[in-house]
């Protein structure tokens, strides 16, 4: 990218990953040094994370995290529910990209069932997909900047991301979980008011992702803070499993969206934007490009909307539309059976994944041939992303523990679940 | 070469290796003692980059009744935390020659046009020990961890087994199908 053709001075050497315990950087036997908990209920770990620190004067020493402040058994909680309520579960784990959850679990019922979803749902799907994807980074850039001392952008990217609630609203009925997805499709057409919405949402996002550059990528505190800190290679992605943004900003070229399609990005044709310094500038700086991009899909995929039916037209899974249980009693019947029993689901393990607005959001899905799923496992980046944190911060000064944790992006309710 | 044909290929140097195909994705099912053998023969052949891994508790998979406790055949009284059907095995019975746990390894190769995933998968008994693979991928670290937490395996040269989610002391493993549900211990209680 151009705007990172710029030189940088390295303020510390790229990250390796620590040995013995990849996750724990063990502090050395010295009695100069103090231990400090930052967190869990502290600003700047983005939820209920512990970190359990080190430090020799400002230098971290040590440092290794204590998870599961939010662990709420979900995954636990969805084997005792049918298919069709468990949905409800999977995006009350990762609260801001509840979009994603929702719909890597659907997509792996549906591989399982071997159900087809028609050409709309997978473009809705995407619009959401998106739209949620925009929704996430503009609380990351919100709050990581308030971490930074930037207290202002948190305000502009909150009123932009009521414009995203606004239109999660109009077509799923509530702002944060609607449970919008499906197995089979999704749960409503868009309303004839969406296009209109949308686009104008559209147009005023684009021009607020520019004032957003300029407030930060502009900005010589800013800059000063982030370039040359926390520096990911591609190797250490790789070791460490970090996916999405976060190793995309170091030079791997890889994006789901692009590189394995699924539903209406096989159609979408989307060009995976790699930075290649991977600091926490870059970071940054490309979630607010991943945020155009975004854009620039949803208008798409609103052009390219196809007509037809938005849910899969099988009785046996999805509910028969609400008008037909007056006249018809097969409808009724149907109805009935899938509220009361659910739909039995043939047996065993599908694999589906999806981009998250983290990385690879997987769903592992066990089925024994019942109504309820036997075993589900989410693939949380959120997880796997918190186990770098203590080698990327190895003998960094706190005030940049703070910068390259916020970078990272991570979601607590998606590590802990 | 298909990812079929590769994982044919990868199974032949690993003993008592099956090689299963479902949905579109391939399986290698190897012994417990050879998953972090296994995952450096994936590795060399190119499936460089661990997603995920899942544990799976098999207890009771495919008998009467198997969507939960509420239809076993222990019946409500599984929903009692003390009920002697709460504790240990016998809730309902799972096929005679498996063994109770899985683990699902996902591997990557990003480098392939398509890219290709392939699924080790183990079997475990309880207690039974498996082999980390830290050594080979080191973001194994945590999701060891998380299948040691919530589901008891237990990774023999892990450098750091512990409860992940759960504070340490914690009674049981409660992602296990036997773990009472509908009902919470008081924890900590002999504290006060």
């Amino acid at each position: 990218m151009s705007a990172l053709s710029d030189r940088r001075t390295l303020r510390y050497p790229p990250a390796e990953v620590l040995s013995p315990i990849p996750s724990v950087l063990i502090p050395p036997d010295n009695p100069d040094t103090m231990l400090i908990n930052l967190g869990p209920n502290h600003p700047s770990t983005h939820g209920v994370l512990r970190l359990v620190t080190t430090l020799d004067g400002e230098k971290v020493v040590g440092l290794h995290n204590e998870l599961g402040y939010v662990h709420t058994g979900i995954e636990k909680n969805m084997e005792q529910k049918s298919y069709w309520k468990a949905i409800t579960y999977a995006p009350r784990a990762d609260y801001n990209a509840f979009f994603a959850n929702e719909l890597v679990y659907c997509m792996a019922v549906e591989k399982l069932l071997g159900l087809e979803v028609p050409r709309r749902g997978e473009w809705i799907r995407a619009i959401f997909t998106e739209l949620q994807r925009i929704h996430n980074h503009l609380i990351f850039l919100g709050t990581g900047s308030v971490d930074l001392g930037g207290i202002a952008l948190l305000f502009y990217c909150f009123r932009e991301r009521d414009r995203v609630l606004d239109l999660v609203e109009l077509a799923g009925g509530v702002r944060m979980h609607p449970r919008y997805a499906q197995v089979g499709g999704v749960a409503e057409d868009i309303p004839v008011a969406f296009d209109r919405e949308a686009r104008s949402f559209i147009k005023e996002m684009r021009a607020r992702v520019d004032e957003y550059e300029d407030l930060i990528g502009q900005q010589p505190i800013f800059r000063d803070r982030t370039r040359g800190i926390g520096v990911i290679t591609p190797e250490f992605a790789r070791q460490m499993g970090l996916t999405g943004p976060n190793a995309r900003a170091s030079g791997v070229n890889w994006d789901l969206r692009a590189h394995e399609p699924y539903g209406a990005y096989r159609e979408l044709q989307v060009q995976p934007i790699v930075f290649d310094y991977g600091d926490v500038y870059d970071r940054y700086l490309i979630r607010l490009h991943e945020i155009r991009q975004s854009v620039d899909i949803i208008e798409r995929a609103l052009d390219g909307l196809p007509s037809g039916p938005w849910i899969a037209d099988d009785r046996k899974v999805v509910l028969p539309p609400r008008h037909e249980l007056h006249t018809s009693m097969e409808s009724l019947i149907h109805h009935f059976k899938l509220v009361t029993e659910g739909y039995r689901v043939p047996a065993g393990e599908a694999y589906a994944c999806v981009e998250g607005p983290r990385g690879e959001l997987g769903c592992n899905l066990v089925a024994d041939g019942s109504a309820k799923p036997w075993r589900v496992h989410f693939r949380s980046a959120s997880l796997v992303m918190l186990q770098s944190v203590a080698a990327l911060c190895k003998d960094v000064l706190l005030a940049d523990l703070i910068a390259i944790l916020a970078s990272l992006d991570p979601n607590m309710g998606d590590c802990d679940r | 070469m298909s990812a079929r044909a590769d994982a044919d290929a990868l199974a032949a140097g690993l003993a008592d290796a099956t090689v299963s195909e479902a949905l579109g994705e391939v399986t290698i099912d190897v012994e417990a003692a050879q998953i972090a053998e296994a995952c450096s023969a994936a590795l060399e052949a190119g499936y460089d980059f661990l997603c995920d891994l899942a544990a799976t508790d098999y207890l009771g998979f495919g008998g009467e009744g198997v969507a939960g406790y509420w239809a076993s055949p222990a019946g409500a009284g599984a929903r009692d935390i003390n009920h002697p059907a709460s504790s240990g095995l016998g809730l309902v019975v799972r096929p005679p020659g498996t063994k109770r746990f899985a683990l699902s390894y996902q591997l990557l190769d990003r480098s392939a046009r398509p890219a290709r995933r392939l699924r080790l998968r183990t079997w475990v008994d309880d207690g039974e020990p498996v082999p980390s693979v830290v050594g080979v991928f080191p973001c194994a670290d945590y999701q060891e961890r998380e299948a040691w937490d919530l589901m008891g395996i237990h990774f023999s040269d892990h450098p750091h087994l512990e409860r992940i989610f759960l504070p340490e002391g914690w009674d049981g493993h409660p992602h296990r199908k036997d773990y009472p549900i509908g009902g919470e211990p008081v924890q900590f209680s002999d504290e006060v």
